[in-house]
């Protein structure tokens, strides 16, 4: 059973969320991967503001290949996480609500999606041609000069992801693997 | 005396370029559908339908099945017998990594400096690999490698001591240290021997060695298997979340090595293993 999730993603919707949950976001999203998340945090370390408003927001990690003419976006799965882990907690203090991506996620991180009432999200890795198909718009909307890298805004339908971890902290890479363990023992 | 010219060279290298990030080799596709088949955790049926049902929609509407189309590692197999004419073989190669990345609207995702990261935007230069062999044919293959499973990857100098259990241990540990971020079901190219360099040049080439063929030593097919079942239990599973299937195969390469090193380099890929070779 999917549970459909329209943006913006405020914290009651991130309540009714838990680790497992499959998820079918729609509504506007943002991408930003590692060289925008390092411009973004010396952005905020000079006390300047962001180019994105990211109160309530879902951002992406993705860097997508260029689109095919007549395509919204090229294929577009999720680049691994933690390389973002040491940026992330900056912008979830400031409001940042979700995440989606792949791969653990540091323990710095989960403390800071608990203290901040946040989800993080993971989309199927390497599934980048069918993740395309839920991005019906992409514009770039800041650091054009990143390429793929450069932030940008995307109008979803169904995009489908699944809860790693939520609000209580509670990480899907850890419950997945010792319940399909405990099941096989039995 | 075969002359080839580089044109053709060119033309190989950007049509591989573009066949390997559109079309799954037929092996792996075989792997990954053989282990949806096997595989009783729900989620992670799931997830391998997910990307059985990728890969269909990349090859029908040659997009990237990945958006990560990797840095271009070319391997060249030039026959004593070839003469390449035309001009430099490195600027072909590189030439055919620029077309096929652009015409194929692939992602340029090299840096031209590791420290400066300035994008070089036509994802050149590849990596190129040269092997002088017997004969007048040249082989070309083009294997794409993504960055997510590459920087899993672990190199070790381990003593002569540590023997063979040090060995399965290291790449058991690797594995289980890279969790879910390789995007699992992986494959695990293993290189035992030679040089520190020569190790993990191994390991690279056995991700290109098809997941049904096994090391033709006993010896070492033996303990592919074995490593293949023990890493299988670990039940990291489907992108991490748990299932039997956490890697569709594990590939040894050995060779010589020194009296006083035992070199051991896991090099890992993720589900889409992709190369293409063509021979000249």
């Amino acid at each position: 059973m999917d549970i459909r999730i329209q943006t913006p993603l405020t914290e009651d919707k991130v309540k009714s969320l838990k680790a497992g949950d499959r998820v079918l976001i729609s509504g506007v999203i943002y991408t930003a991967r590692d060289a925008a998340h390092k411009k973004m945090v010396e952005l905020l370390d000079e006390n300047k503001p962001l180019p994105i408003d990211v109160k309530d927001a879902i951002i992406y990690y993705v860097g997508p290949s260029p689109a095919k003419p007549g395509n919204a976006i090229g294929s577009a799965g999720p680049t691994t996480s933690y390389r973002m882990d040491p940026y992330a907690p900056r912008l979830l203090d400031l409001g940042l609500r979700g995440m989606i991506g792949k791969g653990s996620r540091s323990r710095e991180v989960i403390e800071s999606i608990k203290k901040n009432c946040a989800v993080y999200f993971a989309a199927i890795g390497g599934a980048a041609a069918l993740m395309a198909k839920s991005i019906k718009e992409a514009e770039v909307v800041a650091y054009e000069e990143l390429g793929s890298e450069a932030i940008r805004k995307l109008r979803v339908e169904d995009l489908p992801v699944m809860v790693v971890v939520d609000y209580k902290g509670n990480d899907l890479y850890e419950i997945g693997q010792k319940e399909y363990l405990d099941s096989i023992k039995l | 005396m075969k002359k080839i010219h580089i044109d053709k060279i060119k033309e190989a290298v950007k049509k591989l370029c573009m066949e390997a990030n559109f079309f799954l080799p037929a092996d792996v596709k075989e792997s990954i559908s053989k282990a949806k088949e096997k595989e009783t955790w729900p989620m992670a049926k799931d997830i391998l339908d997910k990307i059985m049902e990728n890969i269909d929609i990349s090859k029908e509407e040659m997009v990237p099945m990945c958006q990560d189309t990797g840095m271009a590692c070319v391997f060249l197999e030039v026959g004593q017998e070839v003469h390449i004419t035309g001009g430099s073989v490195e600027e072909a190669v590189n030439e055919g990594v620029r077309m096929g990345y652009s015409e194929g609207y692939l992602r340029k995702s090299v840096v031209k400096d590791p420290i400066k990261r300035v994008n070089t935007g036509d994802n050149t230069p590849a990596v190129i690999y040269y092997n002088i062999v017997t004969g007048d044919k040249l082989k070309i293959m083009v294997a794409p490698k993504g960055f997510g499973s590459e920087n899993m990857s672990r190199i070790k100098m381990l003593k002569p001591a540590d023997g063979l259990e040090g060995v399965k241990e290291f790449i058991l540990e690797t594995v289980k240290q890279a969790g879910p971020n390789p995007c699992p079901p992986i494959v695990v190219g293993v290189g035992i021997g030679g040089t520190f360099d020569r190790a993990a040049f191994m390991a690279k080439k056995a991700l290109t060695r098809p997941l049904d063929e096994r090391n033709a030593d006993p010896y070492y097919s033996e303990l592919e298997n074995e490593l293949l079942e023990k890493i299988n239990k670990l039940g990291i599973g489907p992108q991490g979340f748990g299932g039997k299937t956490t890697a569709l195969a594990v590939n040894i390469e050995t060779y010589p090595t020194h009296i006083a090193g035992l070199p051991v380099a896991v090099n890992i890929n993720c589900h889409v293993t992709r190369h293409g070779e063509i021979v000249l």
